[in-house]
């Protein structure tokens, strides 16, 4: 469009405050919606578990051990899903099991994301020694196995939540470190960081109150891709054994269990799996979407 | 006072020097090679070449946005060449730019009001927020844009309201001297005498120097009282604009001039041959 | 009366993604051959959008929604898709904007060069490579073999816009279309891409059309003018008339924009706002858009 000169008042794109502005364009992503709404409901879940499910998820009864799930014959009313070997409601571990999967990815993807970022931005921002120091230390930190090094931790720190978190921060934090310098030095060669500096504000000053907000669209892309690792990492460890005890409920160890009994029973099997597969594809899908949505807003 | 604001001597500018590890160091690549540059209080001075020049560089040079390898650099009567960033700080408020790409030189997850306002208090030029508000609504008016464009992000704007958002800025904290690079190089000519004019005006009233960098000579001479020609890194040519463009005494200036389509009919141009470069003045 | 080359009939399209507003308003020209029209105008005014149209590459977010571009009499827009591509890079070519990304970093300008000719003319390998350095010394370079054997990087933006401009040439076009082609360069250079453009050009009998928004370029090397805005034409003529006496006032205020370093006193004059009213009463667009 031609540039029109407009001397007096003109307004053709309708006022919004700040944060409208950023939040709209989210909400017009269809994956944004759908993702997000998922995963808030999966988070409803997780919170109220207890007042949503059927049976407590501990509870065994061996009389009604391997029933099927409601629509196949012979099951159990009540049990939706069907039962375990134990008598343990399948569809209650599951909803339960939302816990311990959101937990480790809320968890374990901000302490990574907070610890790599911080390192990614001094390497990105200060360069010099900073960098080469942590470039240096994030190279030989991802030759390390990252398997071997989960099983390590585990064995020092003892099975349970607090060494998957931790090994999962523990290995994932590269991956923002890598992201974030690339970013942050990305930005740091446009104009406007220039335009800061001969303004006269200070290194620090720059690097939070300029750069920041413009690497921040890729690291909220980043942490919900890595909330769905998370998940995943959780339940390889506790399909291994290495998470928590057998007893909660958790998707990986379902699997694990099901696994093992899927002649007699495929339910246990087959649903933690639905479950895990529908949240790490709604944080993927979140992660997809929210990178597409907050972009564009430079590339118009 | 001295007359002059701005007294560049001998400047050289390195790039990709380094001191590397038990000597592997690089030389890195000259780009300025020892430039003279002169710019008195309330003068426009054009710095015109083409593709590595090093005019970009020289307008970096002198507001240390890069470091300098050789000469000096005077800002009114004090020697910056080699003072620190933390010491530089406190004459940034004086020495202000204004960039090419107007997109690119607002922080695109800023507000305007943001961008506006921050240097007035980084600065201690506002008292509070309302006196803040009230100076910005001021010289958005002085470039012609309506105080609703304060709650606009960058990408809302158009290129010519986000230059004048970058003059706005530039001026803003009433500097002694602004160096505007290419500011124009990116409009549509209606765009482009918009966005001149206010400049004009501006450096006027405040009685700015201006150190002007671009490639359009057209541009330069409606705009400069003097300019300086560069080419491979060095000034070929310098003086007032009537004396530089009427009467070129180096035969690049000429190269330049005859190299410029002038909107007329003219039915030898194209076939006339350039100016040489070896023939004397 | 010979039809012309090029016959544009009310040309209109809109942008899908501006919620249909127009791009180009009922656009009418015609090109003869071996004539240069320069089609000029501000960013947005559409002169790029005719430009993609000729050459059968619109985006996908520009639908046409009237008129007929006639190229030698057929209906480009109607054509199956065979045909198009078939005259296209033979009979009509482009010379396009940025010698920079129009090279392909990856392939050396052998390839890149002999490429049309192969496709298109069905020439070996040997005979494409003689045909390339014929083509290099047409458009003056100096040591031809290693210009052939380089990489894009490896050569100046003026060197690459003459390659790109022998390859626009190299098939005896009867159509080529300018894009900008000396906007990203030097004026130096620009200088004498421009005469090699007119060079190739009288040699070939070839007819152009030269996009830009600079008057000063159409001024050197247009026959005939078209200007344009939001879309719409607003002035079409011989060169020389329309710059001495333009007969839009929308015309003479663009000349009157633009500085001139031989007049100190003219020329920076910002279009007014009368001028843009007028424009917009008359193309019948209701509210400004920035």
């Amino acid at each position: 469009m031609a540039e029109i000169v407009t001397t007096t008042a003109d307004a053709p794109v309708p006022l919004r405050s700040l944060p409208m502005k950023t939040i709209k364009p989210l909400l017009r992503e269809p994956r944004v919606v759908i993702a997000g709404g998922f995963l808030i409901l999966l988070l409803l879940i997780a919170i109220f578990a207890p007042y949503i499910a059927p049976k407590d998820p501990l509870e065994q009864d061996l009389m009604l051990g391997n029933m099927p799930p409601v629509t196949s014959p012979g099951a159990e009313p009540g049990y939706y899903l069907g039962t375990d070997d134990l008598g343990r409601d399948v569809l209650s571990r599951v909803l339960y099991g939302s816990r311990i999967a959101l937990t480790v990815a809320f968890v374990a993807a901000s302490l990574s994301a907070i610890i790599g970022t911080l390192m990614g931005l001094a390497a990105g921002w200060y360069g010099g020694w900073a960098d080469r120091i942590i470039s240096r230390l994030v190279d030989i930190w991802m030759a390390f196995p990252p398997v071997l090094l989960s099983v390590l931790l585990v064995a020092v720190l003892g099975s349970g939540l607090h060494s998957v978190i931790a090994a999962i921060v523990i290995i994932d934090w590269t991956r923002f470190c890598r992201v974030v310098r690339a970013e942050t030095m990305a930005q740091a060669r446009l104009d406007y960081v220039m335009a800061a500096e001969t303004i006269g504000f200070s290194r620090s000053h720059i690097l939070w109150r300029e750069i920041l907000p413009n690497v921040a669209p890729v690291l909220i892309a980043l942490v919900s891709l890595e909330m769905g690792i998370a998940v995943i990492v959780e339940a390889i460890l506790s399909f291994v054994g290495l998470s928590l005890s057998s007893d909660i409920p958790t998707w990986g160890g379902m699997i694990a269990q099901g696994r093992q009994m899927i002649h007699q029973g495929w339910w246990v099997f087959v649903f933690p799996l639905i479950a895990l597969f529908a949240t790490v594809l709604a944080f993927n899908q979140l992660g997809n979407g929210l990178r597409k949505a907050l972009d564009p807003v430079m590339r118009r | 006072m001295s007359d002059l604001l701005f007294e560049a001597k001998g400047v050289e500018v390195t790039y990709g020097q380094s001191q590397g590890l038990f000597g592997h160091g690089r030389p890195g690549v000259r780009v300025l090679h020892g430039v003279d540059l002169k710019i008195k209080r309330g003068e426009t001075v054009g710095i015109v070449g083409e593709s590595g020049s090093g005019k970009t560089t020289l307008g970096r040079a002198l507001l240390k946005l890069v470091p300098v390898s050789g000469g000096t650099i005077r800002f009114d009567g004090q020697d910056i060449t080699n003072l620190s960033p933390d010491a530089m700080r406190p004459l940034r408020r004086r020495m202000q730019m204004i960039f090419q790409d107007p997109m690119a030189s607002l922080n695109p997850r800023h507000s305007i009001r943001q961008i506006l306002t921050e240097p007035l208090f980084l600065h201690g030029l506002a008292t509070d927020r309302r006196d803040a508000e009230r100076q910005v609504r001021a010289i958005l008016d002085r470039v012609s844009l309506p105080p609703v464009t304060l709650d606009r992000a960058p990408h809302e704007l158009s290129g010519g309201q986000r230059q004048r958002i970058g003059i706005a800025r530039a001026v803003l904290m009433k500097p002694d001297f602004v160096l505007a690079d290419e500011i124009v190089s990116g409009l549509d000519v209606s765009t482009q005498a918009q966005v001149l004019n206010i400049l004009k005006a501006l450096s006027k009233e405040m009685g700015l120097s201006m150190a002007f960098i671009s490639h359009d000579l057209s541009v330069i001479r409606a705009v400069c009282d003097r300019v300086t020609v560069m080419r491979f890194g060095e000034v070929v040519e310098e003086g007032p604009c009537e004396t530089v463009f009427d009467a070129p005494q180096s035969p690049y200036t000429r190269l330049l001039l005859d190299a410029i389509p002038l909107p007329e009919i003219d039915d030898g141009w194209l076939t006339r041959p350039a100016p040489s470069l070896e023939t004397a003045a | 009366m010979t039809q012309p080359l090029v016959a544009i009939e009310g040309l209109s399209a809109i942008s899908t993604r501006d919620g249909g507003a127009p791009v180009l308003r009922d656009v009418s020209l015609t090109l003869e051959k071996g004539e240069v029209r320069g089609l000029v105008g501000e960013s947005g005014a559409g002169k790029s959008t005719i430009a993609k149209a000729l050459l059968g590459i619109l985006p996908s977010t520009v639908k046409v929604t009237g008129g007929f571009i006639r190229f030698e009499g057929r209906d480009l827009l109607a054509m199956p898709r065979r045909e198009l591509s078939d005259l296209m890079g033979r009979d009509i070519t482009l010379i396009p904007q940025d010698p920079q990304t129009a090279l392909n970093p990856a392939r050396r300008i052998e390839a890149q060069l002999t490429d049309g000719l192969r496709l298109k003319l069905g020439m070996g390998k040997a005979a494409a490579h003689e045909r390339a350095l014929q083509l290099l010394d047409e458009v003056q370079i100096r040591n031809p073999e290693r210009v052939l054997n380089a990489y894009p990087h490896e050569l100046s933006g003026g060197m690459r816009q003459r390659i790109l401009i022998a390859s626009a040439f190299a098939l005896n076009p009867k159509l080529v279309v300018a894009d900008e082609p000396t906007t990203a360069l030097d004026v130096t250079v620009q200088k004498e891409i421009l005469r090699l453009i007119r060079r190739m050009q009288e040699a070939h009998g070839t007819a152009v059309i030269f996009v830009t928004h600079d008057l000063g370029v159409v001024a050197k090397i247009c026959d005939r003018v078209t200007l344009l805005y939001a879309g719409k034409v607003i002035e079409d003529g011989a060169t020389a008339d329309m710059l001495t006496q333009p007969k839009h006032i929308y015309t003479s205020a663009l000349i009157a924009a633009g500085p001139r370093y031989d007049r100190p006193n003219a020329g920076l004059e910002p279009v007014p706002e009368a001028v843009f009213r007028q424009l917009r009463a008359e193309i019948g667009i209701a509210e400004r858009r920035v």
